[in-house]
């Protein structure tokens, strides 16, 4: 569905991102986790066509990335980005509904508000739709932003989600429900891509990781492949152990901090 | 969430025979502001030196389209609302909606709510090249007449407004990536200059070409005539009709401009849309009433206080309320120091800057 080769993203000579490939097909869910400035943000920027590449391809569905309008797109992907500030008093509704701004020309349908309904009930913020965005929570308001992005892919045959840290701000209840919610997706041959910060979330709910470090692929495969005590040290640069606890379905990767660690 | 998703099944079997609505205020706004508007042309047209009842306004309207045979109404009373009072309200309307719709959409392109049309440039522009003609105009005057005729200084300044906008446009694309912050500080930069060389200007000018140059810069609509409502017309009405087809773009642009891109907005041809539409609008009013302030900045967030912040609700209320609010003032203006008349940008500035101090405090104290 979208398939990367080569990429890399160059701006006054840094290179942000540099010799990236991969290629994501419907059905999968695709982590991508790195350490702060590893170039997570900008590649899902060049994924969702905002940055140019400079060197390098995508393809979407088989066409290449620069080729598409921009309204194309947005009928074919949603993205949901890490900043997200709204001063002006729009509701949660209003909001969610401009997800659904490029399936309509004036006035919204039935199927419209309907599918704006749905979206935020399912990212359980229902009874928050007439509320005024600006007086919500932190966590409310990505959730509404959620929201947003859902009610954008919702009918959107083979679509792909792209997620920047989609859990910025919720809860411990929500961040796991946000996570079942985009695997639920990715079972209805949706394609996502999230940057997640929680390497047990990416370990427990990714079918694939792409690990970066300052740009470059440090290692990319099944979550189990690539999230090891090794590459995780250094990618992070801390020590991790990783235990398999019997009550568990997964592994569970904890800091390998010695007592006596000191913070040099 | 985890009890909403079990209730799943329930909620949407139930949903199908729900109906969903959007809360709009668009109709609701419509209605009020559009009758608030006729009330005060009606109002307007009935006020002044000669002041005409609403049933003889009645009478000489009908009487003129035919629909009565015969009137009782002076003759002087009719030829005063036709040739002066009926285009002055025109124009007032004009004015005041081109005002109105252009603060509403350069507020929202710039996600900004302090900007309006004097920040780009159009305002600035567009009296810096009226002032030039007023300093030629003495030494040069006949080769100018010649060239535009009359309505020189009007010509003048709606390209002195087009000019500026447009350099400003282009500076922001060469000093940074045409992002939206860039293209305010250079309005801001452009604006300082210009206001500096209007400034040397009126240093310069001998007292006549002064008064001219002051009565410019405050803007009055005393100028009003069934020419120069044609001559404004046409490009306010493209602003009133087009600019409504950007509010979905200008709703998502609220999200911030990757999150717009990623939904469909084409940020640059928006942008180039938007201004010359405000441009063309605003600088067709100051090409014909001088600078009148603070309308378009004002009338905007008071739309949005009443009925939301919704683009498509605020772009037809401002215009609607900016008319109103102009109506209102050039009665003013005309009647407070009657025989002589009080420049309009004067009043709405003074009145303007407590009310707007008054709407700000209002949202902060519903916000907490």
């Amino acid at each position: 569905m979208i398939e990367v080769r080569n990429a890399g993203f160059e701006i006054r000579g840094r290179k942000l991102v540099d010799n990236v490939s991969f290629s994501v097909h419907p059905g999968e869910f695709w982590a991508i986790i790195g350490a702060n400035g590893a170039g997570k943000s900008t590649l899902i920027k060049l994924l969702s066509a905002e940055q140019a590449l400079t060197s390098g391809s995508v393809h979407f569905h088989g066409r290449d990335l620069r080729k598409y309008k921009l309204k194309e797109l947005a009928k074919k992907r949603a993205v949901l980005s890490q900043q997200n500030n709204i001063t002006l008093s729009f509701t949660s509704q209003e909001i969610v509904l401009m997800g659904r701004y490029p399936f309509y020309e004036s006035d919204p349908t039935q199927r419209d508000l309907a599918i704006v309904d749905l979206c935020l009930k399912k990212v359980g913020i229902g009874h928050l739709k007439s509320r005024l965005y600006p007086t919500l929570s932190g966590g409310e308001q990505q959730r509404v932003q959620l929201a947003r992005a859902l009610a954008q892919a919702w009918e959107i045959e083979n679509g792909l989600l792209l997620l920047d840290e989609p859990t910025t701000g919720m809860d411990l209840l929500h961040q796991y429900e946000t996570f079942r919610l985009a695997k639920e997706l990715s079972r209805k041959n949706f394609a996502v891509i999230a940057v997640i910060h929680d390497l047990n979330q990416a370990l427990q709910y990714a079918d694939h990781v792409l690990m970066l470090k300052s740009g470059r692929t440090h290692a990319i495969g099944t979550p189990e492949n690539v999230l090891t005590e090794q590459s995780i040290h250094e990618a992070f640069g801390l020590p991790v152990q990783i235990i398999q606890h019997d009550l568990t379905p997964y592994p569970v990767i904890v800091p390998h901090v010695a007592p006596s660690f000191n913070i040099p | 969430m985890l009890t909403e998703t079990v209730n799943e099944r329930e909620t949407t079997a139930k949903e199908t025979f729900q109906r969903h609505f959007l809360p709009s205020t668009t109709g609701k706004m419509a209605w009020i502001l559009g009758s608030v508007l006729f009330a005060c042309i009606v109002f307007s047209a009935c006020t002044g030196a000669l002041s005409i009842s609403v049933r003889e306004l009645w009478e000489i309207i009908a009487f003129k389209l035919g629909w009565i045979p015969e009137t009782h109404v002076e003759e002087q009373k009719s030829i005063v609302f036709w040739i002066i009072r009926l285009p002055r309200v025109c124009l007032a309307v004009l004015i005041g909606a081109a005002l109105g719709i252009a603060g509403a959409s350069l507020q929202g392109l710039f996600r900004n709510p302090i900007a309006d049309a004097t920040l780009i440039g159009v305002t600035s522009g567009a009296s810096l090249f009226a002032v030039f003609v007023i300093m030629l105009n003495v030494k040069y005057f006949g080769m100018l007449s010649e060239l535009a005729g009359t309505y020189g200084i009007s010509f003048v300044a709606f390209l002195g407004a087009a000019c500026t906008t447009f350099l400003v446009y282009q500076l922001s694309k060469v000093t940074g990536e045409g992002g939206i912050a860039t293209l305010l500080l250079c309005g801001i930069a452009i604006n300082a200059f210009v206001g500096a060389m209007t400034g040397l200007m009126t240093y310069l000018a001998d007292d006549a070409q002064l008064r001219n140059i002051t009565f410019w810069n405050l803007g009055s609509l005393g100028g009003a005539n069934w020419t120069s409502v044609m001559a404004v017309g046409p490009f306010v009405a493209i602003s009133i009709l087009f600019m409504p087809y950007l509010s979905k773009a200008l709703n998502l642009l609220v999200l911030g401009e990757s999150q717009a891109a990623s939904l469909g907005v084409n940020m640059k041809s928006l942008k180039r849309k938007v201004i010359i539409l405000a441009t063309m609008g605003v600088g067709a009013s100051v090409a014909v009433a001088g600078t009148i302030g603070f309308v378009g900045l004002v009338v905007p967030h008071m739309v949005r206080t009443l009925f939301g912040p919704n683009h498509r609700t605020l772009i037809i209320g401002s215009a609607l309320s900016g008319a109103i609010v102009l109506t209102l003032a050039d009665t003013l203006s005309r009647t407070i120091v009657a025989p002589s008349e009080l420049p309009i940008g004067i009043l709405t500035a003074m009145l303007g800057t407590p009310f707007f101090i008054y709407i700000l405090w209002e949202q902060k104290r519903k916000r907490l």
